[in-house]
């Protein structure tokens, strides 16, 4: 056996033979999360598609444990893969316990009759994703985050190996969808199972997988972790972000930075001046900003807003170099904010900023102060 | 697990045996009513016959010879027509509506009865004029093969087709062009015996042999068997196919094998009472309703018992109603059965989904 669990060889998918990405290798271990992201339409479904067989692969093959997928029968697919899907189910006047019931399907008797042990574990996947209180209300009567936790709660009475999730975030506030990857993220390490998914959420993304593939054009533009995915310029490129920019560190968005001749200088620290940051960006002000350590709260947020941002190397007192062209800025401009920063021995020579802009009656105080 | 427990565990609890006991309720409540309608159904007719009568008939034959004659060549194959006909109507259309993932599709309205009985039409005319004789079997036969041919059509208008109710209104249009040919033959068809075409045509159980009994008892009989065994995977496309995919059912067989026992109870049952009405929809539905589930395991049984009696209290009514004229059975069908799909189709856009 390989080291890898799961791996696709020269894989190609489509729909009717036309190949829509191709030559997609990747290895994942038992027990890793892979998310698939990209822009919309850009294949991903397509790939989770012909990975459990819903699609058949067009060229290549995918393998489990070195057993070829398409070699497999759809029934010992089904002891080794569980699927949650985007589609809906229309049954009526099914109960979620039937849902999660039909989960067993691989492992019951001609008729389908549960046993005692079904029971048991129809129960157990539904307490795994809190879902049990709803075993007598009817499918089609729960909110979007009880269905997804129902259908994971199917996928995990399924016993498998590896569970592909096409989507399973959306439609689901913010609460459950942490809810739902933090069930994922922890069966993934105590059971060992192997999570394939896609998620439109790139933040989330970050911080749930052990692996990324990136789906972009007609090849797997990145695949491998998120440190080696989350760089400068590789999320911008995947989803061809041009206004506003993808913060890595943080996993956040911001929109563009006020365009035009920056005529304020916030003063901050801290992170006191996030919120004026923001303030200003929505009003479309340009701003300066300084002067910033380098492991200040708001210096991501500041590089993408500010029009220039002064900053200093973390530890250190004020330089020469910083001051003087924070003190340059500062007198370009008709006013200067102070968002509240906290003066000490490092950063002392922020006091003498303040006093110039004092002088030149052009300071605010307070982060609260009118634009 | 604990008592302290609110919700009751759906397995094996309190709430599982209430629904096991309504399971149970719901049987043997159809197998009471299907019981009384059969000795009803003895009972009553132009010649009026005593119960202690018909028991000396049926367990001695023994009695005025005319009576016994009216009750076994009369009654008792229409009886049986009605019953084991009725339930595969039902049982038919619960395929259909499981294989379309839409709760009003069945054998009528998407012409499939109607295509068997254009081929049926046609087989009659032409053996009643070179071979002046007709079997059961090859009944069943044209029946089948003109429930395959509609179902085509109407498998080929859903390829294309995703809507539902343009499939149905697909199937309406099969439906109006296989009954304008079959009365156009009808029409021009010469033969004397085309007036018991002409009968057939609009559905009836009346002039059943016992040698019919046989046959569609045999077919019917081997297709709920079937059926009955389908239910596994008929619980799991319940969830959609590609849920059912990965549950392990192959999704290409399941599916050919699902057409082809609907068309096969379709078919027979055009072939022997021609084209029934409604039946195939409203009986499934009141039989859920009934149940409350779907689970195809109870919900197979309970069809077939509910089509029996709902097409033996119809027949009943159609024979006695305006006797000694008898009405089509599709027209009492009709009656009973449109309101509940209104309802349901009322029911189905107001409130929940």
């Amino acid at each position: 056996m390989s080291d890898f669990y799961f791996r696709t060889a020269d894989l190609d998918v489509g729909y009717n033979g036309k190949p829509l990405i191709h030559s997609i290798d990747i290895s994942l271990a038992a027990g890793d999360i892979l998310t698939l992201i990209g822009p919309n339409g850009s294949g991903k479904s397509t790939i989770l598609k012909s990975i459990t067989k819903h699609l058949s692969m067009l060229r290549g093959d995918a393998y489990i444990a070195d057993a070829s997928v398409n070699a497999m029968s759809f029934k010992q697919l089904s002891q080794k893969l569980a699927v949650v899907l985007t589609e809906r189910i229309k049954g009526e006047l099914l109960t979620c316990w039937d849902v999660v019931a039909t989960g067993r399907y691989p492992y019951t008797n001609t008729l389908g009759l549960l046993s005692p042990d079904d029971h048991e574990k129809i129960r157990a996947a539904m307490e795994r994703v809190h879902a049990y209180e709803l075993a007598e209300k009817d499918f089609t009567a729960i909110s979007d985050g009880q269905r997804q936790r129902v259908l994971l709660a199917h996928a995990i009475c399924q016993e498998p190996e590896i569970i592909v999730l096409d989507e399973p975030t959306s439609f689901l506030d913010i609460r459950h969808k942490l809810e739902l990857l933090s069930i994922l993220r922890s069966m993934a390490k105590e059971k060992g199972i192997t999570v394939i998914m896609s998620l439109h959420e790139i933040d989330l993304a970050q911080k749930v997988s052990d692996k990324i593939m990136c789906v972009h054009g007609d090849v797997i533009s990145h695949f491998g972790t998120p440190d080696e995915i989350f760089r400068e310029g590789i999320i911008a490129e995947l989803y061809g972000i041009t206004a506003g920019t993808y913060n890595l560190a943080y996993g956040s968005v911001e929109l563009p930075a006020p365009s035009g001749t920056a005529e304020t200088f916030v003063i901050s620290g801290g992170g006191c001046g996030i919120p004026l940051f923001r303030r200003l960006q929505k009003e479309n002000t340009p701003f300066y900003a300084g002067i910033l350590y380098e492991n200040d709260l708001e210096l991501p947020i500041a590089r993408a807003l500010a029009a220039e941002v002064v900053t200093e190397r973390a530890f250190e007192p004020i330089g020469d170099a910083a001051f003087a062209r924070a003190e340059a800025l500062l007198r370009r401009c008709r006013r200067v904010i102070n968002a509240g920063v906290p003066v000490g021995s490092c950063n002392a020579r922020i006091a003498a900023l303040l006093e110039t802009a004092e002088r030149l009656g052009i300071l605010q105080e307070g982060a609260n102060s009118t634009v | 697990m604990g008592a302290s427990r609110q919700p009751s565990p759906a397995g094996d609890s309190i709430s599982a045996n209430v629904a096991r006991a309504r399971y149970a309720g719901v049987i043997v409540g159809l197998l009471i009513a299907l019981a009384a309608l059969v000795v009803w159904n003895i009972n009553t007719g132009s010649v009026h016959i005593s119960v202690p009568d018909i028991a000396r008939i049926i367990f001695r034959r023994a009695g005025d010879s005319t009576q016994v004659g009216i009750v076994w060549n009369l009654r008792l194959p229409r009886i049986c027509a009605a019953a084991v006909l009725g339930g595969g109507l039902a049982l038919s259309g619960f395929l259909m509506q499981t294989f379309f993932g839409n709760p009003i599709a069945g054998p009528f309205v998407l012409g499939i009865s109607s295509g068997s009985k254009l081929i049926v039409a046609l087989v009659m005319i032409v053996a009643l004029r070179y071979v002046a004789f007709i079997s059961s079997w090859m009944m069943v036969i044209a029946a089948f093969v003109g429930a395959l041919i509609a179902m085509g059509f109407v498998l080929l208008a859903a390829r294309s087709i995703r809507q539902m109710s343009m499939l149905l209104v697909a199937g309406i249009m099969i439906s109006y062009i296989c009954s304008a040919i079959t009365e156009f033959l009808i029409t021009f068809a010469k033969d004397s015996d085309i007036v018991n075409l002409h009968g057939w045509s609009q559905g009836s159980f009346s002039g059943t042999t016992w040698s019919n009994v046989g046959v569609f008892t045999l077919i019917i009989g081997v297709c709920l068997v079937v059926v009955f065994f389908m239910s596994k995977p008929i619980s799991a496309y319940q969830m959609g196919e590609s849920y059912a995919q990965s549950m392990g059912v192959n999704v290409k067989r399941f599916r050919v094998v699902l057409i082809l026992m609907s068309s096969l109870i379709a078919g027979c049952v055009t072939a022997f009472a021609g084209p029934i009405s409604f039946v195939g929809i409203a009986v499934p539905h009141l039989v859920k309703l009934l149940l409350k589930t779907a689970k195809p395991i109870v919900v197979i049984p309970s069809c077939f018992l509910g089509g029996a009696v709902f097409c033996l209290f119809c027949d009943y009514i159609a024979r006695t109603a305006f006797a000694p004229t008898e009405l089509s059975i599709s027209t009492v069908t009709a009656i009973f059965g449109a309101p509940v799909v209104i309802w349901m189709l009322i029911r189905r856009h107001s409130g929940k989904m």
